[in-house]
């Protein structure tokens, strides 16, 4: 087993819809600015779920969502993952998978069970800007993101909700994603910590079991930030 | 077909639809092909129909590459005579009935058609061919996802048996759009090779949801895992400067435009207007006659410098356009205007580093998402406001520009709308 840091971005063949690949190239990057050594790992949906420290699940059509949630069932690495707190980040459809259930293809399908939420058919799809307060016990600036999913979350006792939304759906208009432990969900699609370099820099900080890392220059993800949140009427 | 023969209010429509189109030129609001078509449309809903009836028509379709295709196959089909096209990109149905309101009685026509409207063109138009270019992710927070759209293509083929179709043998989403088609008779379906540099959207097949499997010694070749759809033998084929037909005979395109990727597009042409009974040796040489499509691939020359326009709407043609970049100084813009979609996300589906090295500039109402991936990708850059600034930042001599769908605009109006 490498000493570097791990970081497992799942079924990129099925779950790669808008742009996901930025949130593993986003990590491997701000790791690096720290000087922490990381890898990157890419499974197919063939593959065997290797170790890893943080993983990584992306949105996708409602096909390759359920076939995704097949096979993660059935290799259970995911599972032992969790059991060991490593650290989850998924968005979108893979959010909704690591619920008790989700529909896709208009029929219900059973979820992993590692997030205590199950998610439905909304009445409208949710396109656009999405933006919410982030839970204070985070410590996180607001979350800014865009959001495009047909679903509804539906949070249970054992999750708390990432944020609470000024603007967008999120899991139902109130409450947007959903965490417990070191798994984090979120309907913020694609290269969602583009916008949430401090979100990175918190899978990190999970991962590596530091309690602070190294200050980054972070202009550039300052400027989108504050020009997003602007565009949301925020700032 | 002429005027007289049309129905009177299909005339008065036409009529109406061409005083528009001229009057919205004339007061620098556009190229008028969608105010003249919407106006016709309202008078006669059925006037792209009335206009269609008796020409030959070939429908041009895809993500990428369906403007400067449709331009190619109107020069090559031009080898018979005057042919109507949409040659401005407004590829929806006002657009098509503008071109036909304001071509008069040629019977030769060859459309662009937006992907999302192929089955209604189809319906309206009854065409000859219909070409069919490849599928991938464009504007996903408003349009079809690819296997969904590929899957209304063959749904809109089944209900014409008769329309013959060109298409893309080595994108597998098109393969699953024309499969049905081609097998329900012989020769319904010509199939064309130009290589496929953007593959992430075509992993799994569309037809049952295996893996689609590439061999590592042939790379263009492709089979679904469980054999549901492999790859065809394509008639037309390329290679880096040269069509080469059915017969085997190799046709030198001295394209002005720059890339693999528009010898891919001479391909096409050259298939769909051998339909229309023109050889490829006639309409070869039409091709290289085509300097730049709706500005883009232009070249403009400013306060010395020597300004080349690309235009790039999503991954795919991202890769296609540094493919053609010279490596020398770049502007890059981008915009997420409502043409473009809202959603920026597919900046990190393209690998800018190929760009590593040369002089970067940024610009474009969202340049602030484009500076996070660059940095994240290792590219330096700097950051301008204008696009005089960018040409003030470059050294006399080339300077590449590529950008959106709604930057590229701009840049152009900045550049007194070069055509």
């Amino acid at each position: 087993m490498s000493s570097a840091l791990q970081i497992v971005w799942i079924y990129p063949d099925l779950l790669s819809t808008y742009g996901d690949r930025g949130n593993m190239l986003i990590l491997a990057h701000r790791a690096k600015l720290r000087g922490i050594p990381a890898e990157t790992v890419e499974v197919r949906s063939d593959q065997a779920l290797p170790y890893g420290d943080i993983y990584l699940i992306g949105g996708g059509e409602d096909g390759p969502q359920a076939l995704a949630a097949q096979r993660l069932q059935a290799d259970r690495g995911l599972h032992r993952a969790v059991d060991r707190r490593a650290v989850v980040f998924a968005v979108c459809a893979g959010y909704q998978l690591l619920g008790n259930s989700f529909f896709a293809k208009g029929a219900k399908c059973d979820g992993l069970g590692l997030l205590d939420l199950h998610s439905d058919r909304g009445p409208t799809r949710a396109v656009g800007e999405l933006a919410g307060d982030i839970d204070p016990a985070l410590g996180l600036p607001m979350l800014t993101g865009f959001e495009n999913h047909g679903g509804r979350t539906h949070l249970g006792p054992e999750v708390k909700p990432l944020a609470k939304v000024r603007t967008g759906i999120g899991n139902d208009g109130a409450t947007e994603g959903a965490w417990s432990g070191t798994v984090i969900g979120t309907y913020s699609h694609g290269p969602a910590l583009s916008r949430n370099p401090a979100l990175a820099d918190l899978l990190l900080r999970w991962a590596t079991g530091e309690e602070t890392l190294a200050a980054a220059d972070d202009t550039w993800h300052t400027r989108l930030r504050s020009e997003r949140l602007g565009a949301a009427g925020l700032v | 077909m002429t005027e007289k023969k049309l129905p009177l209010r299909a005339s008065l429509a036409a009529s109406v639809s061409r005083t528009a189109a001229a009057l919205s030129r004339a007061t620098g609001r556009g190229d008028g092909s969608v105010i003249g078509g919407r106006l016709g449309m309202m008078i006669d809903p059925d006037l792209l129909a009335h206009l269609a009836a008796g020409r030959r028509i070939a429908l041009v379709s895809g993500t990428n590459g369906k403007t400067t295709t449709t331009r190619f196959t109107a020069a090559a089909v031009g080898v018979l005579g005057d042919v109507a096209t949409n040659s401005f990109g407004a590829n929806m149905p006002t657009g098509h009935t503008s071109a036909l309101a304001r071509a008069g009685t040629t019977p030769y026509a060859v459309l662009e058609v937006d992907e999302h409207y192929l089955a209604q063109v189809l319906r309206a138009t009854t065409p000859l061919v219909v070409a069919l270019l490849n599928l991938s992710r464009d504007q996903l927070d408003r349009a079809k996802e690819v296997a969904m759209m590929a899957q209304l293509w063959r749904d809109a083929l089944a209900d014409h048996p008769g329309v013959h179709v060109v298409a893309n043998a080595d994108d597998p989403m098109v393969v699953y759009a024309a499969a049905a088609h081609a097998a329900a008779g012989e020769g319904r379906v010509t199939w064309f090779s130009a290589g496929q540099r953007w593959r992430e959207d075509a992993h799994v097949c569309p037809a049952c949801g295996a893996h689609i499997e590439r061999d590592e010694t042939d790379e263009d070749s492709w089979r679904c895992a469980t054999g549901d759809l492999t790859r065809p033998a394509p008639q037309w084929t390329v290679d880096e400067s040269a069509v080469i037909d059915p017969e085997g005979v190799r046709h030198e395109v001295k394209l002005q435009l720059p890339g693999k990727v528009n010898v891919g597009n001479a391909a096409t042409a050259l298939a769909v207007a051998h339909r229309f009974g023109v050889s490829p040796a006639d309409a070869a040489p039409k091709l290289a006659e085509v300097a730049s499509v709706a500005g883009r691939y232009a070249q403009v020359d400013r306060d010395g410098r020597n300004i080349r326009l690309l235009l790039a709407k999503n991954p795919a043609s991202w890769l296609e356009a540094f493919d053609m970049a010279e490596e020398q100084p770049t502007l890059l813009s981008i915009n997420a205007r409502d043409p473009d979609g809202f959603d920026t996300s597919w900046l990190f589906d393209v690998d800018f580093a190929p760009l590593r090295g040369r002089q970067v500039l940024i610009t474009g109402d969202r340049a602030f998402d484009l500076a996070v991936r660059l940095q994240v990708n290792d590219v330096a850059f700097t950051h301008v406001k204008s696009f005089d600034e960018a040409v003030a930042a470059v050294p006399p001599g080339r300077l590449e520009v590529i950008a959106n769908y709604t930057a590229f605009q701009d840049i152009r109006a900045e550049l007194d709308r070069v055509v």
